[in-house]
């Protein structure tokens, strides 16, 4: 590595943490701003002036905001995302597994889509234009076109309920193994990998269809390799960059975006927990999953990034 | 054939060569053009054939015929392309691609964008000697690092380790003649490989070129529009004009007893003559002692410069690339405040950004480009486009406007025709025409030509010159000419800047530039334009006193 590919790298991660600062303000921001606090909601009904100033008190609501903001914000880079209203457990507790069934339904879905994706569009390239080609992009157009909870619901009618091969519902629990899990998740992970297909194939597509005009693709194809060879060794490591911030951004979506997906399959992921809290209005816990959403999204687009640095040649080997 | 072939040591035979391509014109049907009507040519092991003519000549478009190729929708619809005995053609897809990069390599003209920016240029050299199984890898790089040593590359040993960036643009050239070489093909097909080069590199590289070939004894279609080039490595030459072959002979009776007006003309092109105007009394723009960097001083493109130009004279700023030669042009304009020195107007000091002069100043100062067809809105016509500066600068509209567009059009030899047309619709002298009259349409002191024939094929641009030295005749406007090319600026100078490596290495009246003694710069520049003279290359070489920059 050298040295000014090292300064860009680091440019970047700093710029993402100063962004990610600037997004827990804004969260912290917004819940400040609606109505009614903690103490109002805990105490409901029964609210009289004594009892709400006693709660502020005790939960430190009565300090000025800013004090507050840094006393969250302290708590989560300890590890301590706060207690959860509604039901009085400890949000980074209950958060670690929630997060980590996102994690793995989203994580093989990646797998399954990313070099699929990829694939389909390098059949795309060698066929463009031709009846292939139509047939892969109207597919995967038709596919992100419909409304992820109808390709949910058609794929347990039929994988559920007209087949029974696949369970409709698939709540994941500690106690099972890892083969009843892969089965569970099988169903939203085809609906998820249905969603985020297209967008990255016809990217991956247009990307390398850009870099085929170039100069050094006809040298190629004049010494004499076939037309994959040319696409796979000559196009596609030049339209890498553009390919690479298109993953990354249905990743980010994978575990961000899968709310629905969640609901319909009732899978105990992130999404459904935040849908969850946001209608008992429990704060800290929207505070917390907003910040975790956003460190994802931004730590994920870091890595585009610095793929994209890392895969310009011109970059990592300098004059 | 078999026996045909080994009797006549022919290696390539065209015949009737006919190929077509579609286009699809704005707004009309598509329609069939043919590029190439029925040529026929030979080519015998070992010897070199040079594709001689104008852009659209079809000198690419069978070159690569010789590959099976055509580039775009490019067909090939008629004749026979006999190589080694068979006719390629009747190969299909197969045949084609077992003999590129065996039989016949391709050496493109930019070898900068011709080679795949993301592979180290070794593993490039010997793709098509492992992809044909010629060779085992060692062997292969063996075989390359020998070439890189034959062409002169600096550490042959570990060019090939580099990426392209890594390495400049003649050596690049080189390499990619290398990689032709590396597969030990019977034919290679040169398109244009000097052309993109400075003129201090090309020699260099023709000269590497013309060495590897004798050494190696490949037969090769050269191909260029330039036939001082052409006639220091070809054994015959072949004029195309039209996709029409208009002469084909020997070498030497091409350029010295040219049978074809057309042929004539190419020989005898570049010979305006243009008498030098002597200094008039004050210069009413000066540049003073102008230093400019880019990246906020840290790269210094312009040091110390000072030139003067005078009413309705022209000054010509030489140089290769990367001299600071346009930088000069971005500092008088503004584009790129300069950090010291001072720009005089009129004998007053012009503002240093662009933002801080009034339009007055910006009128007087005009600016045409290398690349025309860039240099225009691609959605407004010819009309639009001259019309604009008479709208902003003298606020003309309708009628006037209008008169006075085609009176523009008619300075710059173009007919009313044109006002309505397109930018794409025009060829690249028209185009270049087109940003002449915008120009003019200021009524400016100073024009600056940027490279403005660079693009251009040399009859075109030509004519670019002579209009040019008409217009400065009727209006009385000077121009700051830049350009690598020293046949022009012997055309259209009155004074001369030799400008390397962001200095004014020799500056004054043309005929005093251009008399010895000569600095070592300007000598290696003056002697490695290419003459139109057998055996001018070796002369060229053995006579040279400093390296070019190039290497």
């Amino acid at each position: 590595m050298s040295a000014p590919i090292v300064k860009l790298i680091a440019q970047r991660v700093a710029l993402g943490i100063l962004l990610l600062l600037a997004v827990s303000v804004l969260i912290f921001a917004g819940t400040q701003i609606l109505p009614g606090d903690v103490a109002q909601a805990i105490l409901g009904q029964s609210a009289t002036p004594e009892s709400l100033a006693n709660l502020r008190e005790q939960l430190g609501l009565n300090q000025p905001a800013y004090i507050r903001y840094f006393h969250w914000l302290g708590g989560v880079l300890t590890g301590d995302l706060g207690t959860a209203m509604s039901s009085g457990q400890d949000i980074a507790t209950s958060i670690k597994e929630r997060l980590w069934n996102t994690l793995f339904l989203a994580f093989w879905a990646a797998i399954v889509a990313i070099p699929l994706a990829i694939i389909l569009g390098l059949i795309a390239v060698r066929y463009r234009n031709g009846w292939i080609d139509k047939l892969i992009s109207g597919l995967a157009l038709a596919s992100t076109s419909f409304p992820e909870f109808f390709i949910g619901y058609l794929l347990v009618y039929f994988f559920a309920v007209k087949w029974q091969i696949f369970p409709a519902i698939s709540t994941v629990y500690d106690e099972m193994s890892f083969g009843e899990r892969m089965q569970a998740i099988v169903l939203p992970a085809t609906a998820l990998t249905l969603v985020v297909l297209a967008h990255m194939m016809r990217m991956t597509r247009a990307a390398i269809l850009n870099v085929m005009q170039s100069a050094y693709v006809e040298t190629a194809e004049l010494k004499g390799l076939s037309a994959f060879a040319v696409i796979r060794k000559h196009a596609f490591p030049n339209a890498i960059a553009p390919i690479i911030n298109v993953v990354m951004l249905n990743l980010a979506y994978l575990v961000v975006g899968v709310v629905v997906v969640e609901v319909i399959f009732v899978y105990p992921g992130m999404g459904q927990y935040l849908v969850d809290h946001v209608t008992k209005r429990d704060v800290p816990v929207v505070q917390a999953v907003g910040l975790i959403f956003a460190a994802v999204y931004i730590s994920l687009n870091i890595i585009a990034d610095i793929a994209a640095i890392v895969a310009n040649p011109r970059l990592r080997h300098p004059k | 054939m078999a026996d045909g072939k080994a009797k006549s040591g022919l290696l390539l035979d065209i015949r009737n060569l006919r190929i077509e391509a579609t286009v699809y014109p704005p707004g009309e049907a598509p329609k069939t053009i043919t590029l190439v009507h029925d040529v026929s040519l030979t080519l015998e092991k070992g010897k070199v054939l040079g594709l001689i003519g104008e852009s659209g000549a079809g000198k690419s478009t069978i070159g690569l015929s010789s590959m099976g190729y055509g580039r775009g929708g490019v067909r090939i619809t008629g004749g026979e392309v006999i190589l080694n005995g068979r006719d390629i053609l009747k190969g299909g897809k197969e045949g084609f691609r077992k003999l590129r990069g065996r039989e016949v390599c391709y050496v493109a003209q930019s070898a900068a964008a011709a080679f795949n920016p993301a592979h180290r240029l070794m593993d490039q050299v010997v793709e098509a000697t492992l992809l044909h199984g010629t060779a085992t890898r060692a062997e292969a790089e063996k075989r390359a690092v020998t070439l890189f040593k034959k062409l002169s590359l600096p550490n042959p040993e570990t060019i090939g380790q580099r990426f392209p960036h890594q390495v400049s643009g003649g050596q690049l050239q080189r390499v990619m003649t290398a990689m032709a070489l590396c597969s030990e093909p019977d034919l290679i097909v040169f398109d244009e490989p000097t052309t993109a080069l400075d003129v201090t590199t090309q020699i260099d590289v023709l000269a590497a070129i013309k060495d590897a070939i004798r050494d190696t004894h490949v037969a090769a279609l050269y191909i260029t529009h330039d036939l001082a080039v052409v006639a220091q490595v070809s054994d015959e030459i072949m004029v195309l004009r039209h996709g029409r072959l208009v002469e084909w002979g020997g070498t030497r009776q091409i350029i010295k007893e040219p049978r074809q007006e057309y042929t004539n003309a190419l020989v005898s092109v570049h010979e305006i003559e243009h008498k030098e105007q002597q200094p008039g009394t004050a210069p009413f723009l000066s540049v003073k002692n102008v230093t400019a960097a880019y990246g906020g001083g840290q790269v210094k493109v312009l040091k110390n410069v000072s030139v003067d130009i005078y009413p309705g004279q022209t000054l010509a700023v030489v140089g290769e690339s990367g001299s600071g030669k346009s930088t000069l042009a971005r500092a008088i304009t503004g584009l790129l405040p300069p950090e010291q020195g001072t720009v005089t107007f009129d004998g007053r000091p012009l503002g240093n950004k662009l933002a801080d002069r009034p339009k007055e100043d910006l009128r007087q100062l005009q600016m045409i480009y290398q690349m025309a067809d860039v240099a225009m809105n691609p959605r407004q016509t010819v009309g639009t486009i001259i019309g604009r500066p008479l709208e902003f600068y003298f606020g003309m509209r309708g009628r006037e406007r209008d008169k006075r567009v085609a009176e523009l059009l008619d300075e710059i030899e173009m007919g009313k025709g044109f006002v309505d047309r397109y930018p794409a619709e025009l060829s690249g002298g028209q185009k270049q025409r087109v940003c002449i009259a915008r120009s003019l349409a200021a009524k400016p002191k100073l024009i600056i030509c940027d490279e403005v024939t660079s693009a251009l094929d040399p009859l075109v641009a030509n004519g670019i010159l002579k209009l040019l030295l008409n217009l400065q005749q009727v209006e009385k406007v000077a121009y700051l000419f830049i350009t690598h090319d020293l046949a022009t600026v012997k055309s259209i100078a009155d004074s001369i800047a030799v400008m390397y490596r962001g200095e004014v290495v020799r500056y004054g009246a043309k005929s005093k530039v251009l008399t010895p003694p000569f600095d070592a710069y300007t000598d290696l520049l003056l002697s490695s334009v290419p003459e139109m003279e057998i055996g001018w290359l070796e002369k060229a070489i053995a006579g040279r006193r400093m390296e070019s920059a190039g290497n």
